[in-house]
This record gives structure tokens, C-alpha cells and sequence, in this order.
């Protein structure tokens, strides 16, 4: 319902919000729509469409908290790192209104400079990867 | 040795005499001075012993209020009830050891879980209880709060080893039991202040109910949230909804729901039985 709607002008009402809105709850696949949760400039300019998974690389195509993700955003392919989504997970994980993604390079260095949106606690466990996205959360929920 | 024997025994026959002789003096003594009474006043007025006075200590008891946890209520399954004995054995044996107050969905909590990967190993997280589900040891309870404009929601289980502190910041009942609306809700009545400080509550009468109408979001939601299945008394309806669409969502009304008898479940018995085994188990 939403698909049809994003080259429509939005009303008032739905500019709301701002971010992207999957009607299934269900872990991050192939084509879902992902929130960019940094301050990276490719991340907040806004596009027409909504940033789109096209890649998750793992075993199976499904991406949990801490899987990397290939994206596509205004038009070009980046890397990303799930920090969120709104499957319900492990019992004392927190689960997001939203998918959160941080848009990352091939080294895993982050792209923008500070993420505002919580981030959950068990993804210090990849302290040696993603040392410097840790470093640059704001919020640990 | 013998004389002395026998001048004691007449020492003590003489004593005898007098003592014997002394008794009836003092009946007749006695007989006379109840006749010079009996001149004097009417019988013997009997004065009854003084009452104990008895100290209600019970009396605070039983103006508390009566609650008992529902994940301590088994489910009507086919199971062994051996099984729920044992569990409700272990689950007072955790509740000597962490204290779990009494909250329902509505109630605005504060929890505080050990947590590996935290610098000072305790998370502390602040939310409404959305949701109370499971049963047994497995009960758990979900928190939602909205954080730096993202909404978050935790499942905590109560009897996780991993819990260390649950403490109730406000403790008040909504119109529902089960609050998942409020995902699809604005987000200012799931947003709750880290620092909030603990609102007093009283441990008698009845819980606080909070009338609160919630504002939702505009159509998709999650759910169905008007349809007669979900039996929502706490959403401003007729702010979002038609009453076209409000009739047309009762075509999914069951009307024969309260009548079903195969799905009636009385636990009043029940309740009260486990209500009584957990308060003594828990005062040894």
C-alpha cells in the first residue's frame, strides 16, 4: 500500500514519519526498506524512493542485528550494518519500531561521524570489527 | 529413741485435734458470717474474670489488596498438575530473593538487568508494561518506551536469573489489558522520562484505573485494532474511524464468544487455593 504511495506528493498527515515503514514484522531480507539511523550526508538526503536492501550476507539471506547488508541509496550500492529491526528477537533485546542500518566502507569504518538512535547493547560483542561504530553511538539501550 | 518417738507422735495426735477442732471453728465461723452477709446485702454478686484484650494485628492484612501474580494461574492443559506445584515451588523460591512487585499493563516500570556488555554490568531501562504473558517460570512482561524519537520495546522475563531489580514507578491499571495499540499510537503516550521518580501508591483499595483515550496514527496499523476480536475500550475511535468503517469492523463480531462453554475456565477456586500456598511459602 505504501509502494503506491511513495511517488505520490505525501499528505500532512503520513510526513510524520519520516522513515520507512514495513507492513510484515519480519528480520531484515531482499528488498526491504531500511532506515539510514547516522548523520552521513548520503544517508539523510532525501530521495524519492526509500534506501532498499538488495544483499545480506549471510548463510541464509536473512539479516539480523550485527549482519552486513548491501544497500542501494540514490541510486548507488553501499554497505551497511543492521543495528535494529522490528522482528522481536532474544528475550532481553530490545526491538525496534524501525529497521536501523548504519551506512559503513569495505573496512567496516562507519560513514557518518555520530548515530543518535539507540543502539542495542549486545553488538559490543564484534568490539574488534566494529570498534569505531561503537565508538561513535550515542545511546546504548 | 523409742519414747521420743512416741512423745512426737502425741505432740503431732494433740496438733491434730486442735487443727481438726480449728476446722470445724472455722466452718461454723465461716456459716455464720455468710448468714450475717446474707442480712446485709443480696447473694453474692459474681464478678466474671476480666476479658483478654485481643490486639487485631490481622486487621492491616486484611485491608491490603488481594493480588496474586497471573503468571502463578496454570493454564487448563493436559499436563501433570505435579508440573505447576513444582514450578510455583521454584517461582516463590526466586521471589524470596528478588522482590517482584505488583504491576499490571499500564503500570510505568523501571528494571534493572545485568548486562555483559555494559561498562558498570548493570542496564537499567524505564517503560510501560505493554503486555504480561506466559506462564510459570517462563512469564514475561514487555516495556515500551520511545528513545531519542525511536521507539523501543524490551521482553523481560520475570524469573531470569539476569534481573535484578524491578521497581514500579507508577503503579495504575488502563482500559486494556494488553497495550500493543500503542505502537500504532502517536508516540507522546509511550514516551516516558529515563529520570521519572517513583509516584506513591497506596498498598490498600483499589489500583488507580487511568481513563486514558490514546490518539492513533493514521491507517495501515499493525493490526486491526477496531475490529471486536482485539475489544479495545482504550483508543479514540471516532477521531480516526468512520462509523461506516466502525459497523463494517463488527462483522467480524463473534457474538457467540461469552457463550462458548468448552472455552469457559473458572480460576476463582484456583486462585484463591495458590493466593493462600504462596502467601505462607513466602512468609517461612
Amino acid at each position: 500500500m505504501a509502494l503506491s504511495l511513495s511517488g505520490v506528493i505525501l499528505p500532512k498527515l503520513m510526513q510524520q514519519r519520516a522513515f520507512s515503514v514495513s507492513a510484515a514484522v519480519a528480520a531484515i531480507q531482499k528488498l526491504t526498506r531500511v532506515r539510514v539511523v547516522d548523520n552521513s550526508a548520503l544517508g539523510n538526503a532525501h530521495h524519492h524512493r526509500p534506501p532498499k536492501v538488495i544483499h545480506v550476507y549471510t548463510k541464509n539471506g536473512i539479516g539480523k542485528v550485527g549482519d552486513r547488508v548491501l544497500l542501494a541509496i540514490k541510486g548507488q550500492k553501499k554497505k551497511a550494518l543492521i543495528v535494529g529491526h522490528k522482528m522481536p528477537g532474544a528475550r532481553m533485546t530490545p526491538r525496534f519500531d524501525s529497521n536501523n542500518v548504519v551506512l559503513i566502507e569495505e573496512n567496516g569504518n562507519p560513514t557518518g561521524t555520530r548515530i543518535k538512535a539507540p543502539i542495542p547493547t549486545h553488538l559490543r560483542k564484534m568490539e574488534g570489527e566494529y570498534s569505531k561504530l561503537l565508538a561513535i553511538a550515542q545511546r546504548f539501550v | 529413741m523409742a519414747a521420743a518417738c512416741t512423745s512426737r507422735t502425741r505432740q503431732m495426735m494433740g496438733l491434730l485435734r486442735i487443727l481438726r477442732n480449728f476446722s470445724q471453728n472455722e466452718r461454723l465461723l465461716s456459716t455464720s458470717v455468710l448468714r450475717h452477709n446474707v442480712a446485709s446485702d443480696g447473694p453474692p454478686k459474681f464478678t466474671p474474670p476480666s476479658k483478654p484484650v485481643i490486639i487485631d494485628k490481622t486487621q492491616k492484612e486484611a485491608s491490603l489488596r488481594r493480588f496474586l501474580s497471573p503468571e502463578f494461574i496454570p493454564p487448563r492443559q493436559r499436563t501433570n498438575p505435579v508440573k505447576f506445584s513444582i514450578e510455583r515451588k521454584d517461582m516463590i523460591q526466586r521471589r524470596k530473593v528478588l522482590n517482584i512487585p505488583e504491576f499490571y499493563a499500564g503500570s510505568i516500570l523501571a528494571v534493572t538487568m545485568t548486562d555483559p556488555h555494559v561498562n558498570g554490568n548493570m542496564n537499567r531501562f524505564v517503560g510501560i508494561c505493554i503486555q504480561r504473558s506466559g506462564k510459570g517460570l517462563g512469564a514475561t512482561f514487555i516495556l515500551r518506551n520511545v528513545v531519542d524519537g525511536q521507539g523501543v520495546e524490551i521482553c523481560y522475563e520475570l524469573y531470569s536469573p539476569r534481573m535484578r531489580k524491578i521497581e514500579v514507578l507508577k503503579l495504575e491499571k488502563r482500559l486494556d489489558d494488553n497495550l500493543m495499540y500503542l505502537r500504532d499510537a502517536l508516540p507522546e503516550y509511550s514516551t516516558f522520562n529515563f529520570d521519572m521518580q517513583p509516584v506513591h501508591y497506596e498498598i490498600t483499595g483499589d489500583v488507580p484505573v487511568n481513563l486514558l483515550k490514546v490518539k492513533m496514527r493514521p491507517k495501515p496499523w499493525s493490526k486491526r485494532w477496531e475490529r471486536p476480536k482485539f475489544n479495545i475500550k482504550g483508543i479514540r475511535f471516532d477521531l480516526c474511524l468512520t462509523p461506516e468503517m466502525m459497523e463494517h469492523a463488527q462483522k467480524w463480531a463473534e457474538p457467540w464468544r461469552p457463550y462458548d462453554m468448552l472455552k469457559e475456565y473458572d480460576t476463582s477456586s484456583l486462585e484463591d487455593h495458590i493466593f493462600k500456598e504462596v502467601q505462607e511459602n513466602l512468609r517461612k
